[in-house]
């Protein structure tokens, strides 16, 4: 497939490692922020032809594992409405709350519906005007625009009868709370491709500049990986800190400014509770007021619920880097994608569920 | 306009009788069938191999086939791989009340010619109609019965280290069409089912290679899932090439946009063989002479488990030179956006 | 997060365009890419186009990689 076989290549992922072989000398920490990331450095085994100096360590870039324990109870009760019918990305399905699942709501009676783009969600609502369609908004920067522009339409074809849950929110506040927190040594950030093609390679200039961290935004195929792992490298044994683009096919300085704009159309920045980083300020987006009547969790007045997060479940942890999923008690032994603890283990993109799925020993 | 089945056409009566003399027996017709007993009476002597499977495929109608075709060839293939000739099956069907009656006529005729095709002759059955709501439309239980062949002793705990891998085919074709067909993606392709009967193309493989160790046909969670079934059973390590899997463009295509893996995902008219090393050109030769064969080829091989590790595995040797497991689905495969 | 895929356009009608992946095609909305036109390669995500491919810094991108082994 074009734009996706050339950057497979053998030889120049060759090439890469024996690039990355000379130039690797001191222990290096590599951290990625984006679940798809993760999932493609896993399914490709890139960190086993990688020298054992390099680190490369999974942060939150799972939008489904950051979302608060409250979230996911939040959008459990809207579930149990027996007036809404739940519309939802795959993603979302199996992710246990204090108690239950969509899943488990599902086959229980609840009317949920899984929707490859919302803007399937709001054909429901078009086609079905005598029930309430409810969409959980949850994703980085990547989704936003595009959830942004399902509820413009809404407004504009004035369909009542659909809401979104946002759980959104934004990578670059997180990254600094992780800075912030001064928990690992981050030599270096591989930065998430769609993201930025949304956002701009800009966003990042603030860690570079005030953490003296080197930023590379990466693509998604190996030789993007390699490519980028060798970019950051090379930055700092220069003892350089900047932002670099490798994934220039998809990504420029600005951002896509449209996308942009039609987030900032629909959403403002708020204050959002990150699973295993607590409540980051900014880092999170809710709806304007003028599109205050597509805000569910006002609609349908969902309460507060007091959420406990199971025994033993280091979910957070994981998220910000500082364990793996194998110093984990539960992992692989009580908590498994059949039967998951948190999050991190059967969301798809989720680091455990990648260690599980594809690095057990 | 479409008739409707009632729930009266289950009931045993006048109505049953209409749907299976109008449908039923013309479609399957054989002597044995014809004597309408309580139960088939069947020559058959020799150690047999027995299966049965039930079939709740939704949508019922998919490109390449439908669940009548399914439920006869699902069957056929769990025999043929055992190393059996496929002789005789039954069909039990329960129907959702308001079910057409064109449907039925479809869907049966359909088994008639899958059965026809394999060689076997659908000797007994029922038919049940039960509420709307109880049942999705139609669900079809087949049993089959068929002869081993003199030379097999075929079976999953069978593979051995040395062992080749070999499958007859493209991976993921049914378990794509069927997501293809589902509304909700809005996806547009060409990608039909790979639904078939195999006990030709199986039998072929046989007079070419009888050492044959292991044979299963990788239906619900794909030809991963397949692999570690066998891995467990025979507690061997398999090795994988992802550079020798056969995939057709359009199935990845559609697993690219929806963020799914198709060594997970079902297949209805493939075979993976577990045999002796020096057995692999004769059994792709025989394969490819085969129209179910065109694209055979040895994806792996079979090596001793490690005295370290907890489990068998089952390892994937990437395009890119690594190594990495793969592992049992678990749960159905969802698309994802993440 | 955010798988998103190149994909090939086949139709362009406005906002709308039909996009194609190896032979699947499907739908999708391109009100965030400008000058795209049949032939272009976009990112698909959830039914939108996040980007157009810039087809010249791709060749870039490879023709790099592929002179990497050769500058040790």
């Amino acid at each position: 497939m074009k734009y996706i076989d050339e950057f497979r290549d053998k030889e120049i992922v060759k090439g890469l490692i024996s690039a990355i072989n000379a130039s690797a000398r001191a222990k290096i920490n590599l951290m990625e922020v984006c679940g798809t990331h993760t999932m493609a450095i896993f399914r490709s085994g890139i960190k086993q032809i990688l020298p054992s100096s390099i680190d490369l360590i999974s942060g939150p870039g799972c939008p489904v594992c950051v979302t608060s324990q409250s979230d996911i109870d939040r959008m459990l009760s809207l579930a149990r409405n027996k007036d809404i019918v739940i519309t939802t990305f795959g993603d979302m399905l199996k992710v246990p709350g204090t108690k239950g699942s969509l899943e488990k709501e599902n086959a229980g009676g609840a009317d949920i519906r899984i929707v490859y783009s919302p803007l399937d969600a709001l054909a429901i609502a078009g086609r079905e005007p005598r029930k309430e369609v409810v969409f959980l908004a949850v994703g980085f920067e990547t989704t936003a625009p595009v959830i942004a522009s399902v509820v413009s339409d809404a407004a504009q074809k004035k369909i009542g009868n659909f809401s979104i849950y946002s759980c959104h929110k934004t990578i670059p506040p997180a990254m600094k709370a992780l800075l912030e927190a001064q928990e690992l040594q981050i030599d270096g950030f591989l930065c998430p491709g769609h993201v930025t093609s949304i956002i701009g390679s800009r966003a990042y200039d603030f860690i570079a500049a005030d953490y003296g961290i080197p930023c590379v935004v990466s693509g998604f195929e190996p030789t993007d990986i390699l490519e980028t792992v060798l970019m950051l490298i090379r930055q700092k044994e220069k003892n350089r800190a900047c932002v670099e683009v490798q994934y220039a096919r998809a990504v420029r300085r600005q951002g896509n400014v449209k996308a942009q704009e039609m987030m900032d159309r629909v959403f403002e920045p708020a204050d959002a509770d990150w699973r295993g980083l607590g409540s980051i300020p900014q880092s999170g987006l809710r709806l304007r007021k003028e599109y205050g009547s597509f805000d569910a969790a006002v609609k349908f007045r969902i309460p507060s619920f007091k959420t406990t997060e199971p025994r033993g479940c280091i979910c957070g942890d994981v998220l910000r880097g500082v364990k793996t999923p194998q110093q984990c008690r539960l992992f692989a032994k009580a908590c498994t994608p059949e039967n998951p603890f948190g999050p991190c283990m059967v969301s798809s993109e989720g680091t455990c569920a990648a260690w599980f799925k594809y690095n057990r020993d | 306009m479409d008739e409707k089945i009632l729930l009266a056409h289950g009931s045993g009566g006048k109505l049953t009788h209409r749907l299976l003399s109008e449908i039923v027996f013309p479609a399957f017709s054989n002597p044995i069938l014809k004597k309408c007993e309580d139960a088939a009476v069947v020559p058959l002597e020799g150690t047999c191999a027995f299966t049965t499977d039930s079939f709740v495929i939704q949508p019922i109608f998919f490109p390449g086939g439908d669940i009548g075709k399914l439920s006869v060839c699902g069957t056929v293939n769990d025999l043929a791989v055992m190393g059996a000739r496929p002789r005789y099956l039954t069909a039990a069907c329960i129907i959702e009340e308001g079910l057409g009656v064109s449907v039925l006529r479809t869907v049966v005729a359909s088994m008639a010619q899958a059965a026809k095709k394999a060689g076997v002759q659908i000797v007994g059955g029922d038919l049940k109609v039960v509420e709307k709501g109880a049942c999705d439309k139609i669900f079809i239980n087949t049993t089959g019965i068929g002869l081993i062949l003199k030379t097999c002793r075929i079976s999953a705990n069978n593979a051995r280290p040395g062992d080749c891998v070999i499958i007859n085919g493209t991976i993921g074709d049914h378990g794509a069409a069927v997501m293809s067909a589902r509304k909700d993606y809005k996806l547009r392709s060409s990608i039909r089912s790979d639904c078939a009967c195999l006990n030709g193309l199986i039998e072929r493989v046989l007079r070419a290679a009888p050492g044959v160790h292991v044979m299963r046909d990788p239906t619900r969670g794909g030809v991963a899932t397949t692999l570690k079934e066998i891995a467990l059973q025979s507690n061997v390590e398999i090795l994988i090439e992802e550079d020798a899997l056969p995939v057709n463009g359009p199935v990845r295509g559609l697993c690219e946009i929806l963020g799914i893996d198709p060594l997970y995902m079902a297949n209805e008219g493939k075979v993976l063989v577990f045999a002796p090393a020096k057995d692999a050109q004769k059994i792709i030769a025989a394969m490819r002479k085969h129209p179910l064969g065109k694209r055979a080829a040895v994806i792996g091989r079979v090596t001793s488990r490690p005295a370290r590790s907890d489990t068998p595995h089952v390892l994937l040797h990437t395009s890119i030179g690594s190594t990495r497991i793969i592992d049992m689905l678990s749960g159905g495969q969802l698309p994802r956006i993440c | 997060m955010c798988l998103a895929i190149p994909v090939r356009i086949i139709k362009l009608d406005g906002t709308h365009a039909e996009v194609d992946a190896n032979g699947v095609r499907r739908d999708a909305d391109v009100r965030f890419v400008d000058d795209v036109k049949a032939g272009d390669y976009i990112l698909l995500h959830a039914g939108f186009a996040i980007e157009k491919i810039d087809e010249q810094q791709a060749r870039e991108t490879l023709e790099l990689l592929k002179n990497i082994y050769y500058d040790q």
